[in-house]
């Protein structure tokens, strides 16, 4: 019998604002221990959360980029646990009334298009860290993130294999740097996911589920997932049932383990808090915000599709980030319309792999979008071939030469379109290759394969391998 | 809805009290004394009434995303109990 997966995430993403969400202390990363810790953040007597006006930008941005519903009164909760990196003994978030309520995120696993809703998200504070090691049998705190701004975004249930959780995280991650609240840097921890995983049997009510715990990264996230669900069918198969629990994810043996006692999980008495006032957002204040956002990667994906000619998949992985989805905007500002698709080609071809192998972003790209409209331009015209385009991609790369147009003068690669002069290779190339020639009359395809690479590499790869063809198949059968 | 012993004891240790069972019977007595203070306002007709969360009808003042603090760490090791390499140190802490 088939077991359904049945998955939804927690994210927490790390707020982009200078200072933390209750006070003015800095939220720079790498500080010295403590050094961004202020009587607020050390939770001093007498202290007073006041609340960052930037971080709930922040959660109206978001908001209005999943479609959304903002609330107009929102109203901040405390939930109350002890742990040393958390000296106040509670956690300022947000229960009953989160900032945002709702929204929908579209994903893509396999060109299956998927819609996946989310519940919720809310504003929060982050904890310390705690160091385990080091100490003689202490532990050392460090409270420099304690009151980093956080926005919990918490999925619905709605994923059924870890593919569908990591295309959502992905998707997710893509959204919040795009709307720039957050930098996605997953190495410092400022986007991190928990999921909660159960299985059951197809149309059955939801299973008991667990929670795997921060997983930040996006490998890490679909192997914690695939094993839990495997560990799960076996202990239900066996017969046991699932205890509802935390787990975290051990990369190093790819297993996850249960972490807290069940008994006094979620148990966090959340209650309104009394230090702050209900956060009102008005109509207002979300045009305001709304006037000041980028147009929207599902927008600009629907626009390429249809004024560019892209596919959904083309679209899709163009507007994976604005930098790229600018850089083919202007790409295509100097290279034409009608050569969009070709645009989108050369920048998630040669130029994403050239990247990826130097580990650069696309803002740090040495060619320009116009250095590339220019290199494509050439391509159309046919004054060079695109694989001549590779080399003069190259060149551009390399710093040799300010535009397209002069790397293929100083190189001599401007394409033989001459046919009077290809005829005249071709000629000397069939006289040279008389066995293929013959081979092919004796109908073998494969010599006229060969043919044509001769004589493409008779002419430097300068002449055009239609041309060539044409001219080579008339010669032979004329 | 009342609360028993059990209960109380259970409240007490999430909250990180330490109670003797007198004082245990004690805060069960008190404590249930408010439920009943609570369960006679139930009888009042709540029906449209938005919850509130505050007992002030204003809403929260923001303040501009700017650091104004500076580091004081000095300052505040001066008073923690013990600290090492900037950090503060706790009695360690095993999940």
């Amino acid at each position: 019998m088939k077991w359904e997966v049945v998955i939804g995430l927690e994210t927490h993403a790390q707020l982009q604002t200078k200072s933390k969400i209750f006070c003015g202390a800095s939220t720079a990363f790498g500080a010295e221990p403590n050094t961004q810790a202020d009587a607020v953040s050390l939770a001093l007597p007498g202290v007073l959360p006041v609340l960052n006006r930037e971080a709930v930008v922040c959660a109206i941005k978001f908001g209005l980029a999943i479609g959304a519903k903002i609330t107009e009164r929102s109203v901040f909760a405390r939930k109350n646990y002890f742990y040393p990196d958390l000296p106040k003994g509670y956690q300022i978030s947000q229960m009953e009334l989160p900032v945002v309520d709702g929204g929908s995120l579209t994903i893509n696993v396999d060109g299956n298009e998927k819609t996946v809703r989310l519940t919720r998200a809310h504003l929060e504070e982050d904890a310390g860290k705690s160091l385990h090691e080091d100490f003689a049998g202490r532990t050392g705190i460090d409270l420099n993130r304690a009151g980093t701004p956080l926005l919990e975004i918490v999925s619905e249930p709605d994923m059924r294999s870890a593919a569908e959780a990591v295309a959502y995280a992905k998707k997710l991650h893509e959204l919040v740097q795009w709307i720039g609240i957050c930098d996605g840097n997953m190495q410092e921890g400022s986007f991190r996911c928990d999921a909660n995983v159960s299985v059951r049997r197809p149309g059955d009510p939801y299973g008991t589920r667990r929670e795997i715990k921060n997983l930040n990264s996006f490998r890490f996230l679909e192997q914690a997932i695939n094993y839990e669900v495997q560990w799960q069918i076996n202990e239900i198969e066996e017969g046991r049932k699932i205890q509802q629990a935390t787990v975290l994810f051990d990369p190093d043996t790819g297993e996850t383990r249960s972490m807290r006692s069940k008994e006094d999980a979620h148990d966090y008495r959340y209650f309104p808090d009394p230090d702050l006032l209900p956060l009102e957002i008005t109509e207002a204040w979300k045009a305001e915000v709304k006037a000041t956002m980028p147009e929207l990667p599902q927008a600009m994906q629907q626009r390429f599709t249809g004024e560019y000619g892209l596919s959904a998949y083309d679209a899709d992985i163009i507007t994976s980030s604005r930098e790229m989805a600018q850089y083919f905007l202007d790409t295509v500002a100097v290279a034409g319309t009608a050569s969009a698709k070709l645009c989108a080609n050369w920048i998630q071809g040669d130029l994403a792999a050239r990247l990826n192998r130097e580990e650069k972003s696309i803002a740090e790209a040495p060619i320009s979008a116009t250095q590339l409209a220019g290199i494509i331009q050439r391509i159309v015209d046919n004054t060079i071939s695109n694989k001549i385009g590779k080399d003069v991609f190259d060149a551009l790369w390399n710093g040799d030469g300010a535009n397209a147009d002069a790397v293929i003068e100083a190189k001599g690669w401007k394409q033989i379109t001459d046919t009077g002069e290809i005829e005249a290779i071709i000629d000397e190339v069939l006289a040279a290759n008389q066995k293929s020639v013959e081979e092919f009359r004796a109908g073998k395809e494969k010599a006229f394969n060969a043919l044509v690479g001769q004589a493409m590499k008779a002419t430097k790869g300068k002449a055009n391998p239609q041309q060539v063809n044409d001219l080579l198949k008339q010669k032979l059968t004329g | 809805m009342s609360l028993d012993i059990e209960q109380v004891q259970r409240i007490a240790r999430l909250a990180r009290i330490e109670i003797s069972p007198a004082e245990a019977a004690t805060a069960r007595d008190q404590l249930n004394g408010i439920f009943g203070l609570i369960e006679t306002m139930q009888a009042v007709d709540t029906a449209g009434i938005a919850p509130m969360s505050h007992a002030v009808d204003m809403v929260q003042r923001l303040r501009p995303d700017a650091v104004t603090e500076a580091d004081q760490r000095t300052a505040f090791q001066a008073i923690a109990p013990e600290t090492d390499a900037g950090l503060y140190l706790v009695p360690k802490v095993i999940e």
